[in-house]
């Protein structure tokens, strides 16, 4: 009995490991109908948000005035008005006042008048009859603004829910996966088989995927969408910070992946998740609340768009805006992508000291003892 | 062979092992028995690397054991974990293929254990839907189902209702009767009666008894004897070298101070008529736990 030789055993690699465990976590996520039911109302969403969009953004009909006489040559050249010809200034009044024209433009009886023209409307002036055929000064801008204001602010919060939501759906589900296996105690099986090591990564890598998964596929359905109504020039400035926003979740979430687990590791019950991982929840939120609140000021996005946890949000924000040089989101991505690493080993210490404790909460510094 | 040799392991202050060192032998069912709390399942955690030790080591035929001999050992943890929502033969076919079986013959050794362990119709039904018997009959499965070269099994009967003791006994024996060790811990000591092959008793973090069953009772036998005869047996207290313990009509039972004084008696009782039983007391499980840990 003291031969030390044994039979080949044909154990799994830990990539192999990974990978099975990871599978596991896909395929019952698939398997959750809550989980199915979720990302239906986020893919419509994203969805309703383009069509919306699209109806909002459409060109309104041209003006309607009521043009008389020698007023149709001025009139004409703008070519922004639905024009109506009437034979007399009465005429022309009578249609103001029906309601059939939003304003009339007859010659003027002002000899001065530099434009020779009188403009007739109801009960306000029509400002944009009026700005139409203003004569305007040469006008220079020295730092042109490269997007609409109101639209940059839809981007930015566009990307902080979908951010929001995605983050807390996925890390929600891994942290209750986490407390599930100590629960059920099965982590002992798992922990006699693989290493806790490929078993974290196995779960943050299984739930990174979906993720990563949702995220593409709203990124796709909102591009098709843009194209399909004729949003192109939209989508062409949208674009690449939709895909620069997919990379930067591609870390992001690893990241906040990996802190799920880890606080989640520390308690045994599922009634103690909620409290256990609402510290990283608070870190899903801040960058959430900074874009809604912060989208016009390039100096705290600045900050933000290096923060770990909120540079997913920040930079592709920035890149839409056109605030970043060519450097900074690469820059930011290698900030992020280190910090992710520090935080899996981190997580991965945590983890593997919390796992086999039962009962009562592990505490932090126990849990980073070694 | 399993051997675990001199391991120590505390808790902070506490001191969970001292020094166990026992041996699980080859094709026998090694019972370990101990209270709450006496360190069984830390034992069993170490020797699987859940945790592991302050000091001392497992040796698998004198060799210290590695991460991925650990997949050879079947394992069934005292608090039962399989996952709930999972259904039972695909957990049993992602369990066999975590310990490194292909596909195939991961499927093959789950439709053969659920069939014998009786649980072929459940195949497809999450394993929250079973019977509690159910669910640990899938437990052992999920110890079973990647063909282990060693066993390990905390608490394996408790919860089991007679019939599935029967069924889970006779899986277990047949494991132990192809030569692979098997470690069990019960509190049910007529169980581990029954079943070991050889007996390992902890008490606070010590070994207190190790070794086969039948030398244990040897070592701790009385020599108390039982008989019973046709007729009355008050005789037998004038017999030299016997005291009478316990008596009543037919029936008394004895201490021997030699062999000759209780063989003695039985040649006078077959002498005075029939003799309808005759034997030596043998201490229980249970009297020898006691006896032990106290």
């Amino acid at each position: 009995m003291t031969n030390a030789t044994r039979p080949v055993h044909t154990a799994p690699t830990f990539a192999q490991g990974v990978w099975l465990i990871s599978n596991r976590e896909i395929s019952a996520r698939l398997r959750s109908r809550s989980f199915l039911i979720a990302t239906g109302i986020l893919l419509l969403l994203s969805m309703a948000s383009v069509i919306v969009g699209s109806i909002v953004s459409q060109n309104p009909s041209l003006t309607k005035v009521a043009v008389v006489g020698t007023a149709l040559g001025v009139v004409e050249q703008t070519e922004a008005f639905d024009i109506v010809e009437a034979d007399t200034v009465a005429d022309a009044e009578a249609l103001v006042r029906a309601g059939t024209v939003d304003a009339a433009v007859v010659p003027s009886t002002n000899a001065d008048s530099r434009l020779g023209i009188t403009v007739i409307a109801l009960d306000s002036a029509p400002r944009e009859v009026l700005g139409t055929l203003s004569v305007s000064p040469d006008l220079k801008i020295l730092d042109p603004a490269q997007q609409d204001g109101f639209l940059a602010y839809l981007v930015a919060i566009g990307f902080g829910i979908i951010f929001l939501m995605s983050a807390t759906t996925f890390g929600a589900t891994i942290a209750q996966s986490v407390v599930e296996e100590k629960q059920t105690r099965i982590v002992e099986i798992l922990m006699s088989t693989i290493s806790v090591r490929a078993l974290l990564a196995g779960k943050v890598l299984g739930n990174s995927l979906m993720a990563f998964g949702q995220i593409v596929s709203i990124g796709l359905l909102v591009s098709i969408g843009l194209a399909v109504t004729g949003q192109r020039v939209l989508l062409a400035e949208v674009g690449p910070a939709i895909v620069w926003f997919a990379v930067f979740f591609a870390f992001g979430f690893v990241l906040l992946a990996a802190l799920y687990a880890a606080t989640a590791s520390m308690v045994s019950r599922q009634e103690d998740v909620g409290s256990a991982t609402s510290p990283v929840l608070f870190l899903v939120m801040i960058p959430y609340f900074m874009v809604v609140f912060f989208n016009d000021n390039p100096f705290v996005l600045a900050i933000m768009s290096y923060v770990p946890f909120s540079a997913p949000v920040g930079m592709p924000v920035r890149i839409f805006l056109g605030q970043a040089e060519w450097w900074e989101p690469v820059l930011s991505l290698v900030v992020l992508a280190l910090s992710t690493m520090v935080v899996i080993v981190i997580g991965s210490r945590i983890y593997s000291n919390a796992l086999l404790r039962m009962g009562a909460r592990v505490s932090l510094r126990e849990a980073l003892h070694r | 062979m399993l051997d675990i040799r001199g391991v120590n392991k505390r808790y902070g202050m506490r001191e969970v092992l001292t020094d166990v060192s026992f041996t699980v032998a080859d094709g026998r069912m090694t019972g370990f028995v101990g209270a709450n709390g006496a360190g069984k399942t830390t034992t069993m955690r170490i020797i699987l690397g859940v945790l592991s030790p302050d000091s001392g080591t497992v040796l698998i035929d004198g060799v210290p054991v590695t991460a991925s001999d650990r997949r050879r050992f079947g394992y069934m943890p005292e608090e039962r974990g399989l996952y709930p929502k999972m259904k039972v033969a695909e957990q049993l076919v992602y369990l066999a293929r975590l310990h490194g079986l292909s596909p195939a013959s991961a499927r093959r050794n789950t439709a053969d254990l659920l069939e014998r362990l009786g649980l072929g119709e459940r195949a497809r039904d999450t394993v929250e839907s079973l019977s509690l018997g159910n669910q640990q009959r899938a437990q052992i499965a999920a110890a079973l189902v990647h063909d282990p070269e060693f066993l390990v099994l905390d608490e394996p009967f408790s919860g089991l209702d007679p019939l599935a003791v029967e069924v889970v006994m006779s899986v277990l024996a047949g494991f132990a009767a192809q030569g692979a060790p098997v470690l069990f811990s019960s509190h049910q000591l007529d169980i581990v009666e029954r079943l070991c092959d050889d007996l390992v008793i902890i008490a606070d973090g010590e070994i207190r008894a190790n070794g086969s069953r039948d030398a244990l009772r040897e070592q701790h036998g009385s020599p108390r004897f039982e008989i019973r005869t046709a007729g009355d047996t008050g005789w037998i207290r004038t017999v030299p070298g016997i005291t009478v313990i316990d008596f009543d009509g037919d029936f008394a039972v004895f201490e021997a101070e030699t062999d000759t004084a209780s063989q003695d008696v039985l040649h006078r009782a077959v002498a005075l008529g029939a003799v309808h039983t005759f034997s030596q007391q043998r201490p229980t499980l249970a009297t020898i736990f006691k006896e032990v840990t106290s």
